[in-house]
């Protein structure tokens, strides 16, 4: 096996569908072993469909034709005990973990003024709040096996610059960067890195549908997606409308891999730019 | 062999010995043919050695036992026509231009009043002003070729934070990330990404010397790098002293592959979380 994350274990949330799935998939081709959680049921701030049982099913089919091992677990960020459940349970089967991926997270909107109690309180417990109970999850996993790890948070081009219409998500990507310093502080002399990846919009069920449409074609009366490639393409440097899930897996397996060893404390864009446009 | 700089050519400065020619080896290893230079004599107001034509020619040894091919020219990168000389020499050799490591790089430690005019103009014209050179060589091949590229400068963690003692390479350093950001603006529409690469200490020749320890070792009276080794730990967060130069090759390895097509615009910090800490 010489995989580039051969014999490693990865603990990944959200990973039934979208880039939760291609990460599971990127890491088992480079020879890891899969421990996948999703809350797998609809939320009520979010108005596009979560991912079903049949995504989960679609993803333990892709890294089992891999030829490497997926332990899956309904497992809820908003719920400790859920997650140190799955992780738990998949520790045990797989034997130790030593890549943590936690990716799950939501989009809903509004502006400040608009957000009710409930969206903003959503959106903080599972993007932001989910990630900490992730970390706080596999970290004593991480410490008493003594080989070190990788902690990958996914962030977002809105945790390093802000978009109007989604403060919540922009507060909470934010809220992410900086959790991620702390962790690569408290954790660097277990040798467990913490970095996060912060991407641009990814084509992915999170991003294509109509309310974010509309929020980035607030002038025509039904966005297409092709009028939100255009728009979203005005807001990337390079001239693509987007990135793609496998972009960012490259970015979390180089991050995931001992080719990175000595990198920790870092928010990679996989944004085409965005942030220098 | 499918490596995955396989079919690629890539231009890379100070290449005699150091991250340079690390970068070139762990390139080529991927399947990568070189067009390298280095000045390879020594210069006034530069306190160590510099590399060798010895050096240079170990490079090309190294590379072409990977079964690799390599033009090697010595060339300063204060003369735009010496590297413009070099290029074609590699571009007519070996076909084609893909990527650019703009590697070269020099310190010369004293205290920002005490630099002198001379010392001050060395610098900034070797680590920024080279950089730039290099860029503007290579620049017409990748947008003549048509098929994308990209080009990786080599910063330091020097560009993203101040270090005492060094401040016309802080300057410097600082501006080579200033740089990237315009250029990875200007070169998006041909398909070209610009990134840095922002390192801390690396165990290299320009690391590795008395004036260095003196700057890092104020009190030691001949520090050595056993006297150095704890000092340069105490700056990081991860629990080594410094990193390897194939650390910052598999950086910019990743930066050069399709694995970060869509991340431009960015400095990566390859620092053991000397920005974190």
């Amino acid at each position: 096996m010489t995989g580039r994350v051969a014999g490693k274990v990865a603990f990944i949330t959200g990973a039934a569908r979208g880039q939760g799935r291609s990460h599971a998939v990127r890491l088992a081709e480079e020879g890891a072993d899969i421990i996948a959680v999703d809350a797998l049921k609809d939320i009520d701030t979010v108005t596009y469909p979560m991912a079903s049982d049949e995504d989960m099913a679609e993803t333990i089919r892709l890294v089992e034709a891999t030829g490497r091992r997926i332990h899956s677990s309904h497992a809820d960020v908003r719920d400790f005990e859920s997650l140190r459940i799955a992780l738990d349970a998949g520790v045990e089967q797989l034997g130790h973990v030593d890549i943590v991926s936690a990716n799950a997270g939501i989009l809903s909107f509004g502006s400040a003024e608009e957000l009710s109690e409930e969206t903003w309180a959503q959106m903080i417990d599972i993007n932001l709040s989910g990630v900490w109970r992730t970390a706080k999850a596999a970290i004593p996993h991480l410490i008493r096996q003594g080989t070190g790890g990788s902690i990958i948070l996914t962030a977002s081009v809105a945790g390093l610059r802000s978009y109007a219409g989604v403060g919540h998500y922009v507060a909470a990507k934010h809220g992410v960067v900086g959790l991620m310093k702390t962790l690569a502080q408290e954790l660097a002399e277990h040798h467990v890195r913490v970095n996060t990846v912060n991407p641009t919009q990814v084509d992915t069920p999170m991003v294509q549908h109509d309310d974010m449409y509309k929020l980035f074609s607030p002038d025509v009366e039904n966005p297409t997606k092709d009028d939100f490639a255009r728009a979203s393409g005005e807001t990337i440097l390079y001239p693509v409308p987007w990135v793609e899930s496998i972009d960012v897996s490259n970015a979390v397996l180089f991050l995931a891999s001992e080719e990175s060893r000595y990198i920790t404390g870092v928010a990679l864009p996989i944004d085409g730019g965005a942030l220098i446009k | 062999m499918t490596g995955r700089m396989q079919g690629k050519v890539v231009f890379v400065t100070g290449a005699a010995r150091g991250q340079g020619r690390s970068h070139a080896v762990r390139l080529a290893e991927e399947g990568a043919d070189i067009i390298a230079i280095d000045l390879c004599e020594d210069t006034p107001d530069v306190p160590y050695p510099l590399a060798t034509k010895a050096d240079l020619d170990e490079t090309v040894d190294q590379v072409e036992a990977l079964g690799r091919r390599i033009v090697a020219r010595v060339a300063d990168v204060r003369d735009f026509d010496a590297i413009a000389s070099a290029l074609k020499d590699g571009v007519d050799e070996l076909d084609r231009l893909d990527a650019v490591v703009a590697n070269v790089g020099i310190n010369s430690p004293a205290p920002a009043h005490e630099i002198t005019e001379e010392q001050w103009h060395t610098v900034i014209d070797i680590d920024l002003g080279g950089t730039w050179r290099t860029a503007k060589a290579a620049i017409p091949y990748l947008i003549d070729q048509g098929t994308g590229g990209s080009i990786v400068l080599t910063s330091s963690a020097a560009g993203l934070k101040g270090y005492a003692n060094i401040a016309h390479y802080t300057a410097a350093k600082h501006a080579i990330n200033g740089l990237m950001k315009t250029m990875a603006q200007e070169l998006a529409e041909h398909h070209v990404r610009v990134n840095t690469v922002n390192p801390t200490q690396v165990d290299t020749p320009m690391i590795m010397n008395d004036p260095m320890y003196a700057l890092f070792c104020p009190e030691a009276e001949h520090p050595t790098r056993e006297d150095f080794a704890p000092v340069s730990l105490a700056m990081n967060a991860l629990p080594i002293p410094w990193v390897e130069s194939r650390d910052v090759s598999n950086s910019v390895l990743f930066l050069l592959s399709d694995e970060s097509r869509y991340i431009t615009g960015v400095a990566l910090p390859v620092d053991a979380g000397v920005l974190i800490k």
